[in-house]
């Protein structure tokens, strides 16, 4: 665990980082030396990065290259895969998250996710998003939890499309209805951080245009860190992004600049399409 | 001539068939470049000439194997005086059984005249049978063999004519499992049918009564016995009842730690154990229950102060819960595993514990998946036969209580079937409408269970 | 809801979340320990029960042998016919007890050995050719409840009444222990006899020689038809309404109950056909019938494992579709079928119910020589013996319990080793 870095993220940046503007936000989630192995496959090496309050980052990298085994780490989601180790220091809002006393039970209740494939639970509309609120017991009352349930669809925009049909399988909508619907399913527990791991490459382009919008929107209240295999939508909704290659992070920094002045020589041969 | 003799000879004559053929093609196409004249592969033309050679010839002797006995028996009773062909067929079997089994001891002979003839009459009928079938079967083979070698030229089309054998072979094979189901219902049925015409059918199905002691001599009165199936049902469903209150919950609980809870190493240990428990024979279940399990379940009774059958419905149904563990916790790993991992994480990452996973997203989607096994499970369970016939009374006894002892359909079918029995008595045709309904009841439960089990399936490929 | 308001909540009820996950995790680990259990308890008693049987006591006499008449040559029952080999089993009995016996105790001495002891005589003297007047040791069985009293499972506290063995019984077999006569040896005869009304003569020869020849028309039958059905429905048939039929009909055949195919056996081969009851040809029949369900399904299952790319290369230089089946699909698909041959053969050698229906549970004490003797099945003999009242019978059907498990384990090893070459490829 490296506790000798700066928690508020004002401090010395790593090499890797580079410098950037804004410094001045407050870091959300502080990432150092971060190693994970799946068995003998050592996923990620020494990752350092900070995401703060207010800012969507993209990690983008050829395919295996450890983007979700990154994101994957941020919720403990690999605790429960067989044979993942994780080595290093992941601090939410100052607080080590791999820590002993943190639950993860009650971390993905504050770092919520949404995945490559739409994965609606085999329930009603409703239950779908009151899964989460009704396992964490954030509802006193049935109006309450309505309450809930109306306010997280109509976040997404799915409240007009579904109302009169809340009753019905959530796995009878379309693809991208689906991907909302999970995406409100995350949001009814009230996250601070939303991972999203490619959650469009399943989609078609109107219902990905959909998602993108949605994301600029919900950036104003969550931090987003979005794994995207396409380099275009990582341009469009993200503010920062974070390279990486053979699990290393190799450049991270504005979106703007990594397009157009690369540092490093491996993030200029990936975003020009030499690998990938 | 000894059958295993002419089967031997058969494939002899096959085998020279096939190189008779084989190598009359390659002469045939111009020896070593034969290859480029011939349509098939030499070994085709091998292949057809020995199909030809032997399918006809054990044709002909597969056919006179099914109807053997009866031709022989029918020639014998034709030979029989007029006064013993008309004595009642009771009788007459028991002749003719008396002649078979003098005529197959060498040197034996019957003291009654009558039977000394028709042991002679039945070994001359044998004797010439035997030879007649084999000359029969010799002279076709030799007869194939003939006509396809004639027909081996370098472009007949060999190949396609061995294929369209095997085809045929191929498609006969697969229709055997139709002719079982087939053969099982019509069997049972026939049987069935007889039954009813002793027995009507309501009083069968509504009857409360079971005690199947028929008429011993037909000048017998008032004992033709009642014949109501309600109590063997009510048997039935208890014992199976109680072995679904074990398997199920182990079962069941068994299947969620071996899929979701442990390790990939410890459910390599776990699951082929649990195999293990399914491979054992069901005879040594119930031998398990008779030595152990009853006697304990009637000690336990009696320290608690309760009377205990020592042939209790409690004993059966337990042991028989233990050997339906494995057929549920299989079965119902499957649904749970085929659950798609999406779903286990899309509830792990909004902060549910493995529990709220698996209760409250898991097991309602592999419901279909499991309910389907339960199904076949209970299928199981209501035919199961080694079990209750060993664990379970004959006492047809109309009752709830799993303390007294009860019989059940299988055990009737059994009792009623084995030992000696005349084949047109009330008793033993109700075994084969007792039949009729297991496999009746059985079918249904085994299709809904399969169709859940399959649809489930397909809904998450 | 305020940030602070929804952590408190959501950390109020952790405690209580985490408790049910391990309840529940509990209630897992207690599931399956008590079915492996139930397996440790099943294994344990039928060890615990058999084991002994595979011993039994025997006498070693010492037979004195003085004919007067002289050999008439030829068979040993017949070399010597005037001599009373029973009278020669009690002369060496009490000459070991040193008693005078009266009719009273001739009675009692000859309780202490098998019925069968005069024939061992018999054959032992025939064979060795011994001079008149020799004396030779000869090894017979002691009678049941001798071997029992030895085993230590006859109760010596009850009151003679209630035993079958008399006080003076059980001084004499306590003095032919101690004098090392009485010995606990192999229990060869379990292996060499067929079934006996006698525990100390019976044996599962019989049985297992019918098992085995059952064994061998089920899988002449099933094998090849089972493998030619799945061929046909994976590689051939059209998907319409008959593929349908004949997928619902082996589906259903597999999870019908077996005594039903007991009852199909008894209405077509026997009653139907004129087949001979109690015979293995039948039963062989009827297994097939039974097992080709689960051969069909393994089967179609490896041929479905073959990568389609290994079809289409075939096809593509030429190979016609049979062609194709026969030398390519087939030698890849064969050792997944193998294994659910296997384990289909497994269900068959376990099978009682249908054999039942057939007529295989007579008592039968001669070993079967072909297909159309008369039989039984290991199974069943097992099934024949737990029915009887004898106490020595109960460790018999469970030392027969314990072959018939190490065939079932044996035949599952070479299914586990099939596959494992395979997956070593």
């Amino acid at each position: 665990m490296t506790a000798s870095t700066d928690e508020t993220g004002a401090g010395p940046r790593e090499a890797t980082t580079g410098p950037t503007a804004d410094a001045i936000r407050e870091t959300c989630i502080a990432i150092r030396e971060l190693d994970a192995w799946y068995g003998d496959i050592h996923a990620l090496r020494s990752i350092s990065l900070d995401i703060a309050y207010g800012e969507v980052i993209a990690l983008i990298g050829p395919s295996g290259c450890g983007k979700t085994t990154l994101l994957r780490c941020l919720n403990r989601l690999n605790d429960e895969v067989e044979g993942a180790r994780v080595a290093g220091s992941v601090r939410l809002d100052g607080q080590e998250i791999y820590a002993r006393p943190v639950d993860p039970v009650a971390l993905r209740a504050r770092v919520g996710m949404v995945f490559q494939k739409p994965n609606p639970f085999p329930k009603s509309i409703y239950d779908n998003v009151a899964y989460g609120p009704r396992i964490h017991g954030l509802a006193t009352d049935r109006a309450q939890l309505d309450d809930i349930v109306h306010v997280s669809l109509e976040r997404v925009g799915l409240l007009k499309e579904v109302r009169d049909r809340l009753d019905e399988p959530g796995t009878d909508l379309s693809g991208g209805q689906q991907q909302r619907l999970c995406i409100a399913r995350t949001i009814a527990v009230g996250p601070e951080v939303i991972l999203m791991d490619e959650p469009c490459s399943a989609l078609d382009p109107i219902a990905t245009a959909r998602i993108e919008d949605l994301i600029d929107e919900l950036a104003e209240d969550y931090v987003i860190v979005i794994v995207t295999h396409s380099m275009q939508q990582a341009a469009r909704v993200s503010s920062r992004v974070a390279y990486l290659n053979h699990g290393s992070l190799i450049e991270v920094g504005e979106t703007n600049r990594i397009f157009t002045n690369p540092q490093h020589k491996l993030t200029e041969d990936y975003i020009t399409g030499r690998i990938g | 001539m000894n059958m295993t003799t002419v089967v031997l000879l058969l494939s002899g004559v096959g085998i020279a068939a096939f190189y008779a053929g084989r190598s009359r093609a390659l002469r045939l196409g111009g020896g070593i470049d034969a290859a480029r004249h011939l349509h098939s592969l030499p070994g085709y033309y091998g292949y057809f000439v020995a199909i030809w050679a032997t399918l006809p010839a054990a044709f002909v002797l597969l056919g006179w194997l099914l109807v053997r006995e009866r031709l022989l028996i029918a020639w014998v009773v034709t030979g029989l005086p007029e006064s013993i062909r008309e004595l009642p067929p009771g009788q007459l079997d028991l002749l003719l059984n008396n002649v078979l089994n003098l005529a197959v001891l060498p040197d034996a002979v019957a003291a009654d005249p009558v039977i000394a003839a028709a042991t002679e009459h039945y070994r001359a009928a044998v004797e010439i049978s035997q030879w007649s079938v084999a000359v029969a079967v010799g002279a076709l083979a030799m007869l194939g063999t003939w006509l396809a070698l004639r027909l081996v030229r370098p472009g007949f089309r060999a190949r396609n004519r061995v294929e369209a054998v095997i085809s045929r072979f191929l498609v006969a094979a697969s229709s055997i499992a139709i002719l079982t189901t087939i053969g099982i219902v019509l069997s049972v049925l026939f049987e069935a049918l007889r039954f009813f015409e002793q027995v009507p059918l309501h009083e069968f199905l509504f009857g409360t009564s079971w005690s199947p002691q028929t008429a011993i001599r037909d000048d017998q009165v008032g004992s033709s016995g009642s014949f109501g199936i309600a109590p063997l049902l009510a048997g039935t469903l208890l014992i199976t009842l109680i072995s679904m209150l074990i398997a199920l919950p182990i079962g069941l609980m068994s299947a969620v730690f071996t899929a979701e809870y442990s390790t990939s190493r410890i459910r390599g240990v776990v699951k082929p154990l649990l195999e293990v428990l399914a491979g054992i024979p069901t005879v040594v279940y119930g031998f398990f229950a008779v030595l152990s399990v009853a006697p304990w379940v009637r000690g336990l009774g009696e320290a608690l102060g309760l009377d205990v059958a020592s042939e209790s419905a409690l004993a059966a149904g337990l042991v028989m819960g233990v050997m339906i563990i494995p057929l549920i916790s299989s079965l119902a790993d499957d649904a749970i595993r085929a659950v798609p991992d999406s779903l286990r994480e899309g509830a792990t990452a909004l902060g549910a514990t493995r529990y709220e996973t698996i209760v409250g997203i898991i097991l309602p989607a592999a419901m279909p998946g499991i309910a389907g096994g339960v199904l076949l499970a209970v299928s199981r369970a209501i035919g199961e036969t080694m079990i209750v016939v060993m664990a379970a009374g004959l006492a047809a006894n109309l009752t709830a209580n799993p303390l007294e002892a009860v019989t059940t359909v299988t055990v009737q079918i059994v009792t009623l079937l084995v030992g000696d029995q005349e084949f047109e008595s009330a008793k033993t045709l109700a075994a084969f409408a007792l039949g009729l309904m297991l496999f009746v009841i059985t079918m249904l439960l085994n299709v809904l269970g399969l169709t859940f089990v399959r649809r489930y399936r397909e809904r998450y490929e | 809801m305020s940030k602070i308001e929804r952590r408190r909540r959501i950390e109020a009820r952790l405690g209580g979340r985490h408790r049910r996950e391990r309840w529940f995790r509990l209630l897992g680990i207690t599931a399956v320990g008590l079915a492996l259990s139930f397996l440790v308890l099943i294994l344990a008693n039928l060890v615990g029960e058999g084991a002994s049987a595979f011993t039994q006591s025997k006498l070693d006499l010492p037979i004195r042998y003085e004919v007067t008449a002289s050999p008439t040559g030829g068979a040993p029952d017949v070399r010597y016919p005037d001599v009373d080999y029973d009278a020669l089993v009690l002369d060496a009995l009490a000459g070991l007890l040193a008693v005078e016996p009266d009719r009273q105790m001739r009675r009692e001495l000859r309780q202490l050995v098998s019925i069968d002891a005069g024939f061992v005589v018999r054959d032992s003297l025939g064979s060795a050719e011994q001079a008149p007047g020799a004396r030779l040791t000869v090894t017979v069985p002691a009678s049941s409840n001798v071997d029992m009293l030895v085993k230590g499972q006859l109760d010596r506290s009850l009151p003679a009444v209630q035993r079958p063995l008399s006080d003076r019984q059980i001084a004499w077999v306590d003095t032919l222990r101690d004098s090392g006569v009485l010995v606990r040896r192999f229990n060869t005869a379990l292996f060499t006899n067929g079934d006996s009304r006698e525990p100390e003569l019976a044996g599962i020869r019989g049985a297992v020689v019918g098992s085995f020849y059952m064994l061998a028309v089920t899988l002449l039958l099933a094998f090849p038809i089972g493998v030619a059905t799945a061929v046909y429905l994976e590689e051939f048939a059209p998907r319409n309404r008959w593929a349908d039929v004949v997928e619902i009909s082996i589906n259903n055949l597999a999870a019908v109950p077996s005594i039903v195919f007991g009852l199909l056996g008894l209405a077509v081969f026997i009653d139907w056909l004129g087949f001979p009851r109690s015979a293995p040809l039948v039963g062989g029949f009827v297994l097939a019938l039974l097992t080709l369900p689960v051969v069909i399904i393994s089967s179609r299952a490896a041929i479905r494992g073959v990568p389609g790319s290994i079809r289409e290369a075939a096809l593509g230089v030429g190979a016609s579709r049979m062609q194709v089946v026969m030398d390519h699909v087939l030698p890849l698909a064969l050792p997944g079928v193998l294994t659910g041959t296997i384990i289909g053969m497994s269900r068959a050698l376990g099978e009682t119910a249908p054999l039942l229906m057939i007529g295989m549970v007579a008592f039968i004490v001669d070993v079967p020589t072909g297909l159309g003797d008369p039989a039984t099945a290991l199974p069943v003999q097992i099934y024949l013996w737990s029915d009887s009242p004898e106490r020595a019978f109960a460790e018999r059907t469970s030392a027969a319990i314990l072959v018939l498990l190490g065939f079932l384990l044996l035949m599952n090893l070479l299914a586990v080793l099939i596959r494992r070459r395979v997956e070593n490829k």
